[in-house]
């Protein structure tokens, strides 16, 4: 049933001294929709750059329907890429770009792209350049989806799409998915907007996968359990403690794992409040703890300064 | 509809339980497909697909090759028999610690669940299950 046709294995990607990937290892598989979420500059775009042969991995193997990609056509047609700043020739219309995307996709459904294109109120016969931020992203979003490409990302598609549009896209996303299933990465910001339609989600952080793994495995892999402080406190016991906020006797604390039904009867006579932890709020759980480190050394670092100088000054 | 709490396959077969015990789906009636339950939640389809499987090796669904998913006889009362034994767990035992909390007692108890207007209805269900 779960056929791959992406393959990465020990991948790295580097930029003079910054380290973008690190060491990725990584499946996807066909006809599912993957959530890649992750912090500005995690690697998203990279890995998804090196994955559509518009750069290049470090070291590393990459594999995509059987094939390393680069300058490969026959497995670039089958794949596409819509950038979150796609740029396209100064002169073109957006008729031009769905001309072109007619001619290299050969899935695409030009009827389906009209729909769209009446769906989402967007000007054909107007140059790109003069297109607002929301229908520029509305061409993108256009290609991607009637392309129907085996192999479909989209890198954060809803740059200035209002609400209406945003809802507009993730339904048709779904209908047409229904339809003619196929692989779709989509890497969003918005994660509580995408949960429900993501069938398994990548966390990147600092250019390293952390999390990798179904969504339905995540939704409920966490939680938050709050109260008076010491009743928490020993009611979590040596839990692995993903977050911890508190005002004046109060504690929340949001934990990993889950509670059997014995522990939610005991927490309830406790008087604590179990409530559930949302994918968004997982993720940046996930992906701030890692940035606490740093903070810490910073603070370390300002520490060994003032140190340094009260030495010098005795010296 | 759908929250964080658990799994959504679990909350959509759930909610197909739900359906069926209070009637909307009958027994035999054909349940939605898979897409019309993604669509009309706004979830992934394998999600939805999987809710919809999970009721279907219990028992509660069947299969019609071609056509679609339907209510098996029997589904009713099978999920009622079920609710039942989680009834005590999940409604007595909050209402007993809260009313303990306030000092309500038993008799006071007993009298607010008698106000309550569905007790009516209550009564004809002893009177029922007392004729069978």
């Amino acid at each position: 049933m779960s056929t791959p046709i992406v393959q990465m294995s020990n991948v790295f990607k580097r930029y003079r001294a910054l380290t973008a990937l690190e060491d990725i290892n990584l499946t996807l598989n066909q006809d599912k929709i993957y959530g890649l979420l992750g912090r500005n500059g995690a690697g998203k775009t990279t890995l998804m750059s090196i994955l559509t042969a518009q750069g290049f991995a470090s070291s590393g193997h990459v594999n995509v329907f059987g094939e390393n990609p680069y300058e490969n056509e026959k497995v670039l047609r089958r794949i596409c890429f819509i950038r979150e700043s796609q740029k396209y020739p100064d002169d073109f219309h957006a008729k031009h770009a769905f001309k072109a995307a007619a001619l290299f996709y050969k899935n695409w459904d030009n009827d389906f792209a009209l729909q769209l294109v009446k769906d989402f109120e967007l000007p054909l016969n107007r140059r790109i350049k003069k297109l607002s931020r929301g229908q520029l992203s509305a061409v993108g979003v256009i290609i991607g989806l009637a392309s129907r490409a085996e192999l479909t990302f989209f890198d954060e598609p809803y740059l200035g799409l209002d609400a209406v549009a945003r809802q507009l896209f993730y339904d048709r996303l779904l209908d047409d998915y229904a339809e003619f299933p196929r692989t779709i990465v989509l890497s969003s910001h918005l994660i509580d907007e995408v949960a429900n339609l993501l069938e398994h989600v990548i966390i990147i952080d600092k250019g390293k996968i952390i999390l990798d793994d179904d969504a339905d495995n995540i939704r409920g892999s966490a939680l938050t359990v709050s109260g008076t402080g010491a009743r928490v406190e020993s009611f979590i016991g040596n839990r692995t403690v993903l977050h911890r906020e508190g005002i004046g006797a109060l504690v929340s604390i949001t934990l990993e794992g889950q509670l059997s039904a014995g522990e939610r009867r005991e927490a309830q006579e406790l008087g604590l409040d179990v409530s559930p932890v949302s994918l968004q709020q997982f993720v940046i759980r996930k992906t701030l703890d890692a940035g606490a480190g740093l903070e810490f050394d910073a603070e370390s670092q300002a520490k060994q300064t003032k140190k340094a100088t009260r030495m010098g000054a005795i010296r | 509809m759908i929250d964080d709490s658990r799994p959504i396959f679990l909350q959509i077969a759930q909610l197909i339980e739900n359906d069926i015990v209070d009637g909307v789906l009958a027994e035999e009636a054909q349940v939605p497909s898979t897409n019309e339950f993604a669509a009309f939640h706004r979830i992934n389809p394998a999600t939805a697909a999987k809710g919809v499987n999970r009721l279907v090796d219990d028992g509660i669904l069947y299969k019609r090759r071609g056509i679609g998913m339907f209510v098996a006889t029997g589904a009713r009362a099978v999920l009622i028999t079920r609710r039942r034994e989680d009834f005590y767990e999940q409604f007595v035992r909050p209402l007993a610690r809260e009313a303990l909390k306030l000092g309500i007692d038993g008799e006071q108890l007993a009298a607010m669940l008698a106000r309550e207007p569905g007790a009516a209805s209550l009564r004809d269900v002893q009177q029922k299950e007392g004729a069978i």
